[in-house]
């Protein structure tokens, strides 16, 4: 394996701020920056905003309605506020600095042109109520991704509107309810296996179903038997992640399918981890019939530190009919059509409802039919090809020190899954991720899935170079053999992050969720205010 | 590919390493008849940024913008005017290519950023607290009436007719399925909002009220009465607020008694995007806490004893509670907060308090010029920057002949509440800090022509 740091690099700081050789006056060290917070920064007489006629600005006629002062919120300046908001940038990881190899999160490349198409005018200063015939534009978007979307998944229509991946697991199940509505059949049981990500349960109950869990076989798969065994007259459908959780597919998908049609249900797909298999498999021809596509993973929307994303959700021939308001549709003659509340009875009846205000989450629909066109058909192949390329190099590359629990049953998909079983005592997954944290990289997803004991799980993407993925796979397995060897640094890790190991025991039992001080105290508070030593 | 990495050279010596002979090896696990063997036919092939870029805009060229023409809706999506310095920090790599803060150690931007806009939300609320985010209004709505189903223990929400109909809708669709017991209260075009209405369903059952503050047609109701009303006989109110620039001029519903606050924050540095991504809005008691939905991020120290940020209560949400988990949702609308508190930042508590004082100016000279055009008058007592005003024919045809002269007149209560007959004279009209004299006068000018065009 290449020597890490091979430009020569070192961090310059011995042991991180906190143990630095000496306090400087500031707080500060070097490029490593301490930020107050704003309301500790700013005043009531600060304004960033130049406010036109303020001064002209009659308020009769509100009365007793009037506030009786203004919120207490604190203004900044204009460059007050962008060294503020860029102070506290930098001391966040994000991909444009590094791997971000999070399982099942999919954190590839964010491409710049996605971010300047959602800004036309156009689409961005656009109105949700505007006459149709000033948005034809935008319903084209709309109807084209979601030609894609049909043409990829190899299913018969799409809602669009669904806001991120868990709400289009509802919106799938609540298509789910109103066929089952329009069977005349009660069905109060969905069938969710133990590996699944925590929103398909969480869903399943919102949707007011039961859930009941099915094992994995030791290969990492859905147990067949087991759960050919519950279905039964009760039960509405499954959910079932493909790729699953453990990062590998399920050969059984087409099997399943059948005897939950056969018993009456409906098979629910979780495609969070679509990007696996985008143009190599059409989740249609495995007998899905729905499945929730999260823009924010394949379709390199950003996830801009915990959204927004979208999850339109692609649905069977069965379920179409009951997709929820709006949608847009495209006559034979070509023209486009949007469908709401005014127009449904016209040969939509059936829709099940609305699940948000408006038509969902336009911003995304541009980012993800620009990312759509610049790969096409050829490109969106090589994604999956190379995103599975690599998670397969980080496996092979690092099981002969992290047990990789499955790898003997063949290749992984997308994301490589290790446990930590063989470090020293006392040694776990938790070292190794903060330990990541010091080597210049974003942990994988940890203890997750729950099948595997101090699960690691590395997706690595596409958009990761192979000198890239070298870099990370030195880490690890340094890391991995610093575990093994007992070295005891890893338990304080990170050293070199802006904080070190943070309290979360404190801050769940004695909750501080909003600013305690006052607005507008004047002045930057002293450094043992914000707790600098 | 101008985004894969990998050269050829690479995924050969890649493949050895695997011990693998070709990239299809590694999709062994895929049944053969289900493996594509090529590109999916019908679909165009890969395109430059050039090509893709001209697709685009042709696409967004179809379209009439906000900016480009006379523009008076709102009904929940308000157009202000968003400072440069927003958009380009949303755009910094750090914030905008980070995932959820799940490493707390390298999130600490994100996190901060989290705790300070719950802060400015509770502080606009008038709440004791607010969650890090949800996905809109709409969807905060609903997740406000099972909270306060889990809080009262009791089923029965009331809606105020005032409630914008999309936030109804939603609420309806998802009680059809959960059981839940909701009563509509019907739209009505009254000068006032239905107050007294609200005040007399609420009975000893009933878990919550749910009123819109301004309400859908820009009335607005006394919160503190309903307030009282509701907690006599043990409800909560939920207070929905869909225009959070007029909490500048108006109280703040926590203060008038609202339990549980809930809106949508696209107002502030999020734009209208036509209708997406937004920004729920969500805040309540602390004594509520454990029963909130959503993300919160809490104050902490770490191992040194300097302050930093964590997200906390996490045995509320699914990745934990998985089906007992007090919502379903996980990714919520991180960058579009960020947006808001940048903005709120930049407005402060007297900024944001001006801005309000010129939104309800812009929409007095609207009304007092529009209400001078012979059969048109003004439905409200009491507006913010919107009201409604009834036209002496359906309103849904004036806003069709008024685009035809690219003019963007206002949402017509006959689109928003298509089954309630008696509302299609009824035209919602919004203004802002964006609208000018030469924009009124241009929405007055035409608007005579098509109502005499019709009389004629």
């Amino acid at each position: 394996m290449s020597a890490v740091n091979a430009s020569g690099w070192r961090p310059s700081m011995g042991e991180g701020a906190g143990e630095a050789k000496f306090a400087t006056s500031s707080g500060d060290y070097g490029l490593m920056l301490e930020e107050a917070l704003s309301f500790e920064l700013g005043s009531a007489d600060k304004c960033g905003v130049d406010i036109d006629d303020a001064d002209r600005a009659p308020v009769s006629g509100l009365g007793r309605f009037l506030r009786k002062a203004a919120p207490a919120l604190p203004g900044l300046t204009e460059p007050e506020t962008v060294r503020h908001y860029t102070r506290l940038s930098r001391q966040n990881y994000a991909i444009d600095l590094g791997p971000f190899p999070l399982g099942s999160c999919t954190m590839k490349h964010n491409p710049r042109l996605n971010e300047k198409m959602a800004r036309l005018a156009g689409f961005a200063d656009l109105h949700p109520m505007q006459p149709q015939k000033t948005i034809e534009g935008a319903l084209e978007v709309i109807e084209q991704l979601a030609d894609w979307l049909i043409t990829l998944t190899g299913m018969a229509s799409v809602a669009m509107s669904p806001k991120a991946g868990a709400h289009g697991e509802l919106c799938g199940l609540l298509c789910i309810r109103a066929a089952l509505d329009a069977r005349g059949e009660v069905r109060d049981v969905v069938l969710v296996p133990e590996s699944a990500h925590g929103t398909n349960p969480a869903t399943a109950a919102f949707a007011g179903f039961k859930v009941e869990s099915i094992p994995a076989t030791p290969a990492g798969r859905v147990d067949v038997a087991a759960l050919k065994a519950k279905l039964g007259p009760n039960v509405a459908g499954v959910m079932i992640t493909n790729p699953n959780t453990c990062g590998l597919f399920e050969p059984d998908m087409r099997e399943i399918a059948d005897a939950v049609h056969a018993a009456g249900g409906y098979v629910y797909c979780d495609g969070a981890n679509f990007n696996a298999i985008v143009g190599k498999v059409r989740p249609g021809d495995l007998g899905v019939d729905a499945m929730h596509i999260n823009l924010h993973k394949t379709f390199s929307t950003p996830h801009g530190g915990g959204g927004p994303g979208a999850g339109p959700v692609v649905l069977s021939e069965a379920l179409a009919p009951f997709a929820p308001l709006p949608f847009v549709t495209r006559g034979d003659d070509g023209s486009i059509h949007l469908v709401e509340e005014e127009n449904a009875s016209e040969g939509h009846a059936q829709a099940f409802g609305r699940m948000v205000a408006f038509h969902g989450q336009m911003g995304m629909f541009t980012r993800a039919l620009t990312y759509i066109l610049s790969h096409g058909a050829d490109g969106l192949r090589q994604v999956a090809e190379d995103a599975v390329l690599n998670a397969n190099y980080v496996l092979r590359s690092c099981e002969d020190l992290l047990p990789a629990p499955f790898a003997d049953s063949g290749p992984c998909m997308h994301e490589a899954l290790f446990s930590d079983a063989g470090l020293a005592d006392g040694f776990s997954t938790l070292d190794i991720a903060k330990g990541l944290i010091d080597e210049g990289f974003h942990p994988m997803t940890v203890y997750f899935p729950l099948v595997v004991k101090g699960a690691m799980l590395v997706e690595p993407t596409e958009t990761e170079s192979k000198a890239g993925l070298d870099r990370f796979i030195a880490s690890l397995r340094s890391l991995a053999e610093r575990a093994k060897a007992g070295d005891e640094s890893l338990h304080s890790a990170p050293h070199f992050a802006p904080r070190r190991r943070l309290d979360e025991t404190l801050a769940a039992r004695k909750p501080v969720l909003v600013w305690q001080g006052e607005a507008g105290v004047p002045g930057t508070p002293s450094l043992s205010e914000i707790g600098g030593s | 590919m101008r985004y894969l990495p990998l050269t050829a050279a690479d995924r050969t010596s890649m493949l050895e390493t695997i011990g693998a002979a070709t990239v299809d090896d590694l999709f062994v696990d895929v049944p053969t008849e289900a493996r594509l063997a090529g590109p999916i036919q019908g679909l165009p092939a890969h395109a430059s940024e050039m090509a893709v870029e001209r697709h685009m805009t042709t696409l967004a060229a179809k379209n009439v913008s906000a900016g480009s023409a006379p523009f008076f809706l709102g009904a929940g999506a308000y157009r202000h005017h968003v400072p440069a310095s927003v958009d380009h920090l949303i755009q910094r790599g750090e914030f905008l290519t980070a995932y959820t803060p799940y490493q707390p150690e390298i999130a600490q931007g994100t996190l901060q950023v989290l705790f300070e806009f719950q802060t400015q939300v509770a502080r606009l609320f008038g709440t004791d607290i607010a969650n890090a985010s949800m996905y809109d209004g709409s969807t905060a709505c609903w997740e406000a009436i099972l909270m306060a189903a889990r809080v009262t223990r009791k089923g029965r929400a009331v809606m105020s007719g005032g409630l914008h109909p999309h936030y109804g809708e939603v609420v309806r669709t998802m009680a059809k399925f959960t059981k839940d017991d909701i009563v509509s209260l019907t739209p009505e075009l009254t000068a006032d909002p239905d107050d007294a209405a609200v005040i007399a369903s609420i009975d000893d059952k009933t878990s919550c009220v749910v009123v819109q503050y301004p309400d859908v047609l820009g009335r607005i109701p006394d919160l503190a009465a309903i307030a009282e009303a509701a907690h006599a006989k043990g409800a909560l109110v939920v207070a929905v607020v869909t225009e959070p620039v007029a909490l500048g001029l108006i109280e703040a519903p926590g203060a008038l008694g609202a339990d549980i606050v809930v809106g949508e924050g696209q107002s502030l540095g999020v734009g209208l995007q036509f209708g997406g991504p937004y920004l729920g809005l969500f805040g309540c008691r602390e004594k509520f806490v454990r029963q909130m939905p959503g993300r919160l991020c809490g104050q902490t120290v770490d191992a040194d004893g300097k302050r930093g940020f964590v997200l906390t209560l996490s045995t509320r949400e699914q990745h934990i509670r998985r089906e007992k988990a007090t919502s379903n949702i996980c990714t919520n609308s991180g960058l579009c907060a960020l947006a808001f508190s940048i903005h709120l930042t930049l407005l402060g508590g007297d900024g944001l308090a001006k801005l309000a004082g010129v939104n309800h100016a812009r929409a007095q000279a609207t009304f007092e010029r529009l209400t001078r055009i012979p059969g048109v008058s003004l439905l409200n007592t009491a507006y913010f920057n919107e009201a409604t005003l009834i036209l002496p024919r359906d309103a849904r045809e004036v806003v069709r002949e008024l685009a035809e002269k690219r003019v963007l007149g206002g949402v017509s209560l006959g689109r928003l509440f298509p089954v309630a007959d008696g509302l299609h004279n009824g035209l919602l009209v919004a203004a802002t800090e964006t609208t000018t004299d030469e924009d009124i006068e241009a929405f007055a000018l035409e608007l005579e022509v098509v109502l005499e065009g019709a009389s004629a």
